[in-house]
């Protein structure tokens, strides 16, 4: 529709487009109001001193009475969060439905001193806030969700409040420009410096308003002899400079300029006039009613009391197509395509025109960016037709252009529907945050609305993965209802298990923590019910004070280190018993803090048996106490206290070797005190050693019968004790002292093992007639061993002794054997 | 003589990627600590350390001096300081007195502690209750699987054991979890995975979550199935003392990260030497799987090989003779180093094995596993016990005996105990608690007092925690049925047959032709049936928690799919033995598998014995 364009001198052209009818009423239209609207076509929020009223385009949302402060100025967050800035430093932070959030000061000094002006202001950094006190000093923020306030220096001589100033982001850092009378300054955190822009005509005395441009690129200035002069922000180029005939101040004034735009131009609105300056001298003025203008990064959007424009200067592609009599090859396409749907031949000669210039590719790609800028779905509509008749006449055109720009548009024709009221252009789209996904940004935006089914339309739509999609839209849904006062825990519990299924990554403990945070704690724990990973439920429900259920949570997800958490966290929070009672009926968690005591805590351990009447483990932990000490008294006093508890656990084994330990001590204590040998500490076995080694036989037999100790042991204890001695008088004396339990082979055996061979064979003749044959291969005999081997008729014992045989040196032995063998053989 | 592989045997992955990871990552958080630093390593980190890095590269990245975690005073001039240790809360209390003294002496200094493989809060929580939460900045170096040789990987994380099975402590079941999902994420994705055992079944859980929580990646399989196994599924067979040559090298002289120290009595020079023992070894990794028995013969065999080879020098022209060192010789020499290595080491070994003692050994052993004779073990034990011949050997015999009756007769528990206990003192009264607590050594008990003992485990599983609740209760209702066991899966040949050890017809000639492993038949029995159907009994025997799952997923080339269904990885759940090992490699070579062995530390009977004693807490 071409009526709302006008057509600029040669090249300007600009066009405005209505983009909503606005749906309320206001009684005196925007005179007094505050307004504050989001970039990227967001929300637009009216404040009249003392009302509050928040608003989308569509559907106000009327807020209380305001009671709060005087406030200064209004601004929207990058999270579409309501700023209020109050005259005493105060910011009241609200959500989109206006709902307070929470509040923080930009400094002290503001209550006495007050804010004159402030801004609201965004940058790759976030949402800042720059403010003028009625000290004339400016006080900084650059990110409200990390608020670092910067007082900037002060500037010299400055006697009042400045002509106008702007914020600006340059090298990575936000500074304010401001104009006093006829000095410019540059002020960043460090330095004032002055500065002049270049080219600015001597007719002007002062600078009465600026405007930075959305990309903190250029910069205009309105002087007060009415001149309108634009430039680069870093004020070292001149772009062009208007004389607008007006000397009274303008209400506002604004870039309007688009990424790659050809001509920057600047919107200047007065109480009834509103004027487009461009590079070229020559103006522009719209009738107009009192509007308030948005700049955004591709045109500026104006919104009175009843409408929603948007101005903008015309895209390259949509101009190309559209001007009259234009010749541009998508033009002619979409002329080609026009006539095809008449079934007319004249689209073949549009079609011919084209190709005979080779520039189907082109006319293609230049409907369907034309399609992106329009905003009528018919006009997109009858352009991407037209693209798409051209594209069947290529065979290389890559589809991916053509689709994603079906897809966009059907996302951004949704959102911008009027009864949800995002008026987002396509280049807004993609630059909507700096290194977010668009997609997710816009569902977001929609999230923020509560406008749940379309975002999650729009995620299945755009086939987003279902855990930074669907997931996301409904956590959200889930976190609104558990808000809905009025129905029961049942109910929304339930709503929301239907719901939210199993569907990927949905985190069913956040939700919780959202109904817990809103007083419900009933639903909270429901809640956590659906939760799969019990691992996730615990921080959740040790807020909640449900402690127990979060060691039984933390147990079930097979985390130590969470079942450790809670156990800590329990220590803490409750006395000793009731602690102890706990981990008793938890196993798990109980072996974990048993480890962790043993270590740190033994003192904890031993209570803990006692708590549990765990009579044997704390017979087990006096045992391991006892030897770990070094004092006798002590040692046998633990050991004392081992044998009762043992007696109470009914372990009579332990209780009676716990017994005979500290008779042991008793009795090597006493050796000690009488001989001098070290022996305290040994076991049964290694202290009659020692006795018998040194000689003590008196007190090694008292021994022997004190302990019972079985007569095999004695044996071979004294056995060996008297050989390593060598002793052989003594050992054969004992020999013969009564008769042998462990038989004479051992007595063989040890003597051969030191090296006695004689002493050994005195032995032989004792030895059973089974161990014979090896009591004679023992000690070397190889005839006995014969003779006693053919005696026994044992084949077995035969060949033992064959194998031992030298074929050469012992022929005879071999022979006799051989024969033995052979006869039995035969029987 | 090494057996004829079946020729359609799939490719091993490579595992020497997991070696790069581990490494890259140390260097990373190295460099996360600029400037020279000394670096304090926990002692059974050093040899695992030593196999992915060495001295030189941690000076590349200022390392100054290092030296091991002790419990005593340090004396380092750095004014940073790196500690390398297990997440122990006994080391972190040392690390803290450390600190504390440098406080307290005016010292100050930047400490890192990096714990590997993973932190626990735990040992956060030591340092925090000791004041120094924020003097020391903490790491993770996620150094979970260390590859032993080409189908080994271990965990190296002796520890598991106690903690998981003595202690009912779960700590250790993420990093499994971790160690699994690592190798599932490079040589994944697995199409099957068995298991048996509470712990593998905590371990799978804990592997199934990771996986789900992070992102997958198509990719093509080496890995397709994989066996959990707990080790308290069979206590026996790691309890018997083993006889093929890899196996009895780390009984003697204990094996130690794939690597041994022979003393000088093996290399018969004056000072012992350090040798890996792995597949590079080409003398080794002959005879590794064979029974000792035959070992010698094949060395002698090789050197006469070698000597053969040696002799080609004669009668070669000089252009021959350059050839023949330029190309032959080295491999010659270096065979022949190993060889002489070898056949030493067998010297040593047949000296102390083939005494009438160890023969008698046996013979017992193997008279428990078949059931015979049983008084006449207990006799030999006995006199085992009352001759102080070996403190660990006598608690081994103990709970071989103990294992397969089902638990001692009421009178010879008693009297055996008390007999340990006169041998070696009082504080193995704990070391028997403990053995209880795992149903190693345990009195037998008339059938009513078991019921009562479950009975009371039962009334507090009645919600959903029930399995993990138990944890800490199972081993004592354990009872082994190794008897039945035995007799339901054929594990003690029949006697009375010639069991040819040259020409091995089951895995049982890992254990003489006596028993095969029953750790092992499990896994025929399972993969041979693919699954655990017609095992009901068994499982049942073993105290259940089998489970078998097949991933949804459907590969995509059928080559490469039917290549990794054949590579099965076996993780061994607080550890596993060469016998066991060396039994798989048997067992594959015959079925055409290949198996990788994955466990937490290597095992053999002594070990498993310490880990029961209380004396080193």
């Amino acid at each position: 529709d071409d009526s709302e364009w006008r057509l600029w001198f040669p090249v300007l052209l600009d066009r405005k487009v209505e983009l909503y009818e606005m749906g309320w009423s206001l009684k005196d239209g925007l005179r007094d109001c505050h307004v504050a609207a989001a970039p990227y076509g967001g929300p637009i929020d009216f404040r009249k001193p003392c009302i509050r009223c928040p608003l989308t385009t569509f559907s106000p949302i009327w807020g209380p009475q305001w009671k709060s402060g005087v406030v200064k100025q209004l601004g929207w967050t990058v999270g579409d969060d309501l700023l209020c800035v109050q005259e005493d430093g105060t910011v009241l932070v609200y959500d989109l439905f206006g709902s307070f959030k929470r509040h923080f000061s930009m400094g002290n000094e503001l209550v006495q001193s007050h804010v004159l002006e402030a801004k609201v202001f965004h940058s790759p950094y976030g949402t800042g806030i720059a403010l003028l006190s009625g000290t004339f000093r400016f006080i900084l923020a650059t990110n409200i969700e990390d608020l670092k306030l910067r007082r900037l220096p002060e500037v010299p001589g400055l006697q009042g409040a400045p002509s106008c100033w702007a914020v600006l982001s340059q090298d990575r850092q936000s500074k304010v420009l401001l104009a006093a009378g006829p000095d410019l300054y540059m002020l960043d955190t460090t330095a004032c410096t002055p500065v002049i822009p270049p080219g600015l005509t001597p007719q002007a005395s002062s600078i009465v308003h600026m405007a930075v441009s959305f990309s903190y690129k250029y910069l205009a200035f309105f002087t007060d002899s009415g001149h309108v002069w634009m430039g680069s922000a870093n004020l070292k180029d001149k772009l062009g400079e208007v004389e607008t005939k007006m000397k009274t101040p303008p209400k506002q004034m604004a870039w309007c300029r688009r990424p790659k735009g050809q001509q920057p131009s600047v919107v200047v609105m007065w109480e009834k006039n509103l004027l487009v300056a461009g590079q070229c001298q020559e103006t522009i003025q719209y009738p107009f009613v009192d509007s308030v203008l948005v700049p955004e990064m591709d045109g500026v959007r104006i919104i009175s009391g009843s409408h929603h424009e948007l101005l903008q200067e015309v895209p390259a592609a949509c101009e190309e197509i559209f001007k009259i009599a234009s010749m541009a090859p998508g033009a002619l396409l979409l002329e080609a395509n026009r006539e095809y749907e008449k079934e007319s031949q004249k689209a073949d000669e549009y079609l011919r025109e084209i190709k005979e210039q080779d520039l189907l590719g082109e006319a293609v790609k230049q409907c369907v960016e034309a399609a992106g800028y329009e905003h009528e779905p018919e006009t997109q509509k009858m352009l991407l037709r037209a693209a798409s008749f051209g594209k069947c006449f290529l065979s290389n055109f890559r589809p991916e252009l053509f689709v994603h720009m079906c897809r966009d548009l059907r996302v951004l024709n949704a959102v911008r529907d009027y009864t949800v009221g995002i008026p987002l252009t396509l280049p807004q789209y993609p630059f909507m945050r700096r290194y977010v996904d668009p997609q997710k940004r816009v569902c977001k935006l929609l999230v923020h609305r509560k406008l749940y089914p379309l975002a999650f339309e729009i995620c299945r739509y755009l086939k987003t993965p279902e855990y930074q999609g669907v997931s996301r839209v409904l956590k959200h849904w889930a976190c609104c209802k558990v808000q809905q006062k009025e129905e029961a825990d049942e109910v929304i519990a339930r709503a929301i298990s239907v719901k939210l299924g199993e569907t990927a990554g949905i985190s069913y403990s956040d939700i919780a923590a959202k109904a817990y945070e809103c007083g419900r704690t009933e639903l909270a724990i429901k809640l956590l019910e659906f939760e799969p990973r019990s691992g996730e439920q615990v921080p959740l429900l040790l807020k909640m004070k449900r402690s127990q259920l979060a060691l039984s949570k933390a147990i079930e997800s097979g985390d130590t280190d969470l079942v450790y958490t809670v156990v800590t966290y329990l220590k803490n929070e409750m006395n000793r018993g009731d602690f102890f009672m706990t981990l008793r009926n938890q196993p798990v968690a109980l072996s974990l803090y048993r480890q962790f005591c043993k270590h740190q805590e033994p003192e904890t351990l031993k209570d803990l048996f006692n708590q549990d009447d765990d009579h044997q483990e704390l017979g087990n932990f006096y045992v391991r106490a006892s030897y770990q000490e070094g004092k006798l008294e002590t040692r046998v006093s633990l050991l004392q206290s081992a044998v009762d508890e043992y007696n109470k656990a009914k372990n009579e084994f332990a209780a009676k070797a716990t017994e005979e330990e500290i008779r042991l001590l008793r009795f090597q204590r006493r050796v000690e005190e009488e001989k001098g040998e070290r022996v305290l500490g040994c076991s049964l076995h290694d202290t009659l050693h020692c006795l018998l080694t040194l000689g003590l036989h008196k007190q090694a037999e008292q021994l022997y019968k004190d302990f019972r100790v079985p007569d095999k042991r004695y044996w071979w204890l004294k056995l060996t004790a008297l050989a390593e001695k060598e002793d052989w008088e003594e050992l054969e004396k004992f020999a013969k002292s009564k008769k042998s339990p462990i038989g004479y082979l051992p007595f063989v055996e040890v003597c051969v093992k030191h090296l006695n061979k004689y002493e050994a064979k005195k032995y032989v003749s004792k030895v059973t007639p089974e161990q014979k044959v090896k009591a004679h291969l023992a000690v070397g005999d190889l005839e006995g061993a014969a003779e006693a081997a053919i005696e026994r008729r044992s084949e077995g014992e035969v060949s033992l002794v064959l194998s031992r045989c030298s074929a050469t040196t012992d022929r005879t032995i071999v022979d006799r054997l051989n024969r033995a063998r052979a006869a039995a053989a035969k029987k | 003589m090494a057996h004829s592989a079946r020729r359609d045997a799939p490719e091993l992955p490579d595992f020497s990627l997991l070696k790069r990871l581990a490494r890259d990552q140390l260097i990373y958080l190295l460099e996360q600590l600029p400037g020279k630093k000394d670096l304090f390593i926990e002692a059974d980190l050093m040899s695992p350390l030593d196999r992915i890095a060495n001295v030189t590269m941690l000076k590349q990245h200022d390392v100054d001096k290092l030296y091991k975690v002790e419990n005593t005073p340090i004396f380092s001039t750095c004014d940073q300081i790196c500690f390398l240790i297990r997440p122990r809360i006994q080391t972190v209390k040392w690390i803290a007195d450390t600190v504390n003294a440098d406080k307290a002496a005016g010292k100050f200094r930047k400490y890192k502690i990096i714990f590997t493989p993973q932190k626990f809060y735990a040992c956060e929580t030591v340092l925090e209750e000791q004041g120094i939460y924020g003097d020391v900045s903490t790491d993770e170096w996620a150094f979970y699987l260390l590859p032993l040789d080409d189908d080994i990987i271990s965990l190296e994380l002796p520890e598991f054991f106690r903690d998981n099975f003595l202690e009912g402590d779960q700590r250790w079941v993420t990093t499994g979890g971790s160690a699994l999902h690592l190798l599932h994420s490079l040589f994944g994705p697995f199409s099957k995975v068995y298991g048996i055992g509470r712990c593998a079944k905590m371990v799978y859980e804990s592997w199934r979550e990771q996986v789900e929580e992070s992102e997958q990646k198509a990719q093509k399989s080496e890995i397709g199935n994989v066996f959990l196994i707990d080790r308290d599924v069979d206590f026996v067979t790691p309890l018997c003392s083993q006889v093929v040559y890899e196996g009895l090298v780390d009984d003697i002289f204990r094996i130690k990260c794939g690597c041994v120290e022979f003393g000088p009595d093996v290399t018969t020079a004056d000072k012992s030497m350090k040798v890996m023992l792995n597949s590079q070894d080409k003398v080794f990794s002959e005879i590794r799987n064979e029974h000792f028995s035959n070992v010698f013969g094949f060395l002698s065999q090789k050197a006469r090989n070698l000597q053969t080879a040696y002799d080609k020098r004669r009668g070669m022209d000089i252009k021959q003779m350059r050839t023949f060192v330029s190309e032959e010789l080295k491999g010659l020499k270096q065979e022949h180093r190993l060889l002489s290595l070898h056949i030493g080491a067998s010297e040593s070994m047949m000296k102390k094995k083939t005494k009438q003692d160890f023969q008698e050994l046996l013979k017992t052993e193997h008279s428990l596993l078949e059931g015979f004779d049983i008084r006449e073990c207990i006799t030999y034990i006995e006199e085992h016990i009352n001759r102080q011949v070996s403190m660990i050997d006598s608690l081994r015999l103990l709970c071989l005996l103990s294992l397969t009756e089902n638990g001692l007769l009421p009178k010879d528990y008693r009297s055996l105990k008390t007999q340990y206990l006169q041998s070696y003192g009082i504080e193995h009264l704990l070391t028997f608690a403990n053995l209880r607590q795992l149903g190693l050594l345990v009195e037998q008990q008339p059938g009513d007092a078991l019921t009562a003992m479950e009975s009371k485990v039962g009334k507090l599983v009645n919600d959903k925690t029930a399995e993990k609740l138990t944890g800490a209760f199972s081993s004592l209702a354990k009872k082994s049925n190794f008897r039945a066991l035995s007799k339901k899966l054929a594990l003690v040949p029949k006697t009375g047959e010639e069991y040819d050890l040259r020409v091995p017809r089951d895995m049982a000639y890992v254990f003489s032709g006596a028993y095969i492993p029953l750790s092992c038949k499990l896994i025929e029995q399972v993969l041979e049936r693919d699954g655990w159907t017609g095992l009901e009994e068994v499982t049942r025997m073993l105290n259940g928690n089998e489970f078998v799952v097949t991933a949804s997923h459907s590969g995509a080339d059928a080559r490469f799919k039917t290549d990794s269904q054949r590579i099965i990885l076996v993780m061994f759940l607080g550890g596993c033995s060469y016998s066991e090992i060396s039994a798989l490699r048997f067992l594959g070579r015959e079925k055409g598998y290949k198996f990788i062995v994955l466990t937490t530390a290597i095992i053999n009977s002594a070990r498993l014995m310490e880990a029961m004693l209380d004396n080193h807490v």
